[in-house]
């Protein structure tokens, strides 16, 4: 599935909940969900810093493709990790790298990125995009 | 007890939440509820129409101008000094220096009391529930000066430990920079105390009150602070104007802080003789709208009354905490038997964050994360807390709303 599809996916997903309770369910199952890392994968050099929540994220170039794995201490915003690992893990960088990733606009929860929230989110999209273009780079 | 607030004498809640038209509004379809006054306070319509006043009939440079405009807006601005020398009871009207806020005024005496008092190997004293402002410009300092930090550590209530602060101090001591009101626990402390035993040691003490001056009297001169600082947006003005009290001999003795117009006698092309108190500390166009408008701030607390005021959220405060405590795991930081209306929580395991975002889906505001006192997090071993900080327009209904809103995460939010 490209990451196209997947966003759409995921907005049609997010389509069926008719409030933000709903959504925040949904999204807190998804921040469940994702394995968490092990404790002695959450090192500072893996760490992306938030001022109000943290984000762990570690990525690995394998076959062409770049994979993901994250955590967050907040349960909202591992929910978002999640869905952003989602549609970037095991996709090749190239399309990584110029992923426009509107769907977090589209499914309404465009607050939680943005800067005042500090939530280490916008951050984490950044490392993703720069890891992805360091593997595209290293493959050319 | 009754705790319906409403009910409290003397007090009128109805006519005192009408002069705030921003608590009128929605958030995402609910009635705001606003306790994040620790961060920032509402503005009375008495404030909000002194700034239009302002600008529609006196908007002129102060000091400076002999026109008819000038004149006025000198005199209210001077005015509006004259108004926090009597809030706070300081003997001299020029002991009162404007600043941009709490920041620039600690800034303000660590860098000239500090270019004219501290030498090397001397030692300046902070607590551990110091706000970030009330620490980098003493680390700034001390790092320019080889001179030494020591911090009072607190216990698992937020008590400063008296004891240890008694052991801390020496000779070589020369400044006890601490918190009146502790931002992120609400703890008030025992600053009376503190200034005796610092100027037992021949210490000067400067207060950070930015948390008292909302929620009690501040008599500096009964406090025999050397130094006092608050910000304006916290009590009813708005943001970029502070006040920096200083003793008279103090302020007189230090350099002063900036250079440029106002805090100039003369100016040749060789030398500078310096204005005298409290312009010497105020170079360059001031926040003339500020602080005119503080002035009128203040005046609006007073009119109502320091005292109803503290009474009142004492009552909101004790309404808050027994609400709280029925909640199984919730845990208060902070509870000593002296605090203002603030409240540091954590529910079981849930992130702050989280609580934070599920609360503003509800309609309430409440502070979330460290609260810039990251060593108070550190001492807990804890990422942040959800903060509710209340004010005397706030209600027992209000506080209902929050306690229902942190059920709800809990429910969303829980294992």
């Amino acid at each position: 599935m490209s990451i196209q599809e997947t966003e759409n996916e995921i907005i049609e997903e997010f389509s069926l909940f008719d409030d933000w309770m709903a959504k925040y369910e949904y999204l807190i199952d998804q921040g469940k969900d994702l394995s968490s890392l092990d404790d002695s994968l959450k090192t500072e050099d893996r760490l992306i810093k938030g001022c109000q929540s943290r984000v762990w994220l570690l990525s690995e170039f394998r076959d062409g493709k770049v994979y993901y794995r994250a955590d967050s201490d907040a349960i909202l915003t591992k929910g978002l990790v999640a869905l952003m690992v989602r549609v970037l893990s095991g996709q090749p960088p190239e399309e990584i790298v110029k992923a426009p990733l509107e769907f977090v606009d589209k499914i309404g929860l465009k607050e939680h990125l943005s800067p005042t929230r500090s939530n280490g989110l916008v951050s984490m999209i950044k490392q993703m995009k720069l890891d992805a273009f360091v593997y595209q780079t290293k493959n050319a | 007890m009754n705790l319906k607030t409403e009910t409290i004498e003397g007090f009128d809640i109805a006519k005192i939440r009408s002069d705030f038209p921003i608590l009128n509004r929605m958030v995402h379809g609910k009635k705001l509820v606003y306790f994040d006054n620790g961060a920032t306070s509402q503005k009375p319509r008495q404030v909000i129409d002194a700034i239009t006043r302002y600008y529609e009939h006196q908007n002129s440079n102060i000091h400076r101008g002999v026109h008819t405009l000038s004149q006025e807006a000198t005199d209210a601005y001077e005015n509006a000094r004259a108004i926090v020398a009597r809030h706070l009871n300081a003997k001299h009207t020029h002991e009162i220096i404007f600043t941009r806020g709490t920041t620039e005024s600690i800034n303000l005496v660590a860098s000239s009391f500090g270019k004219q008092f501290i030498r090397k190997d001397d030692e300046i004293i902070i607590t551990a529930m110091e706000h970030h402002s009330n620490i980098v410009p003493w680390h700034m300092l001390c790092e320019e000066k080889e001179a030494k930090l020591k911090v009072i550590p607190f216990d698992d209530n937020g008590l400063l430990e008296m004891e240890a602060f008694k052991k801390l101090i020496t000779t070589k001591t020369k400044l006890v920079s601490i918190v009146h009101v502790s931002n992120s626990l609400g703890v008030i402390n025992p600053v009376k105390d503190i200034i005796r035993i610092a100027h037992e040691h021949g210490a000067k003490v400067l207060l950070d009150g930015a948390q008292a001056l909302p929620h009690m009297k501040v008599d500096v001169r009964e406090l025999d602070a050397d130094f006092y600082c608050f910000s304006g947006h916290k009590v009813f003005a708005p943001t970029g104007v502070g006040i920096l009290y200083g003793k008279e001999d103090l302020l007189n003795a230090m350099p002063p802080y900036q250079g440029g117009g106002e805090m100039i006698k003369t100016v040749t092309l060789e030398k500078t003789v310096y204005n005298d108190l409290p312009f010497k500390f105020e170079a360059g166009t001031p926040n003339i709208e500020g602080g005119i408008v503080l002035g009128e701030a203040l005046n609006y607390i007073n009119s109502i009354g320091l005292d109803a005021i503290r009474n009142y959220e004492l009552r909101l405060l004790n309404y808050a905490t027994k609400r709280l405590e029925e909640i199984p795991g919730i845990k208060i930081f902070g509870k000593t038997p002296e605090k203002a209306a603030v409240i540091s929580f954590l529910a079981g395991n849930i992130h702050p964050y989280d609580m934070g975002m599920i609360l503003d889906k509800l309609g309430i505001a409440v502070r979330t994360g460290h609260h810039c006192t990251q060593p108070v997090m550190e001492r807990f071993c804890i990422p942040g807390t959800a903060r509710a900080s209340m004010c005397f327009y706030n209600t027992t209904e209000e506080i209902d709303v929050l306690i229902d809103g942190i059920k709800k995460a809990i429910q969303l939010l829980g294992e």
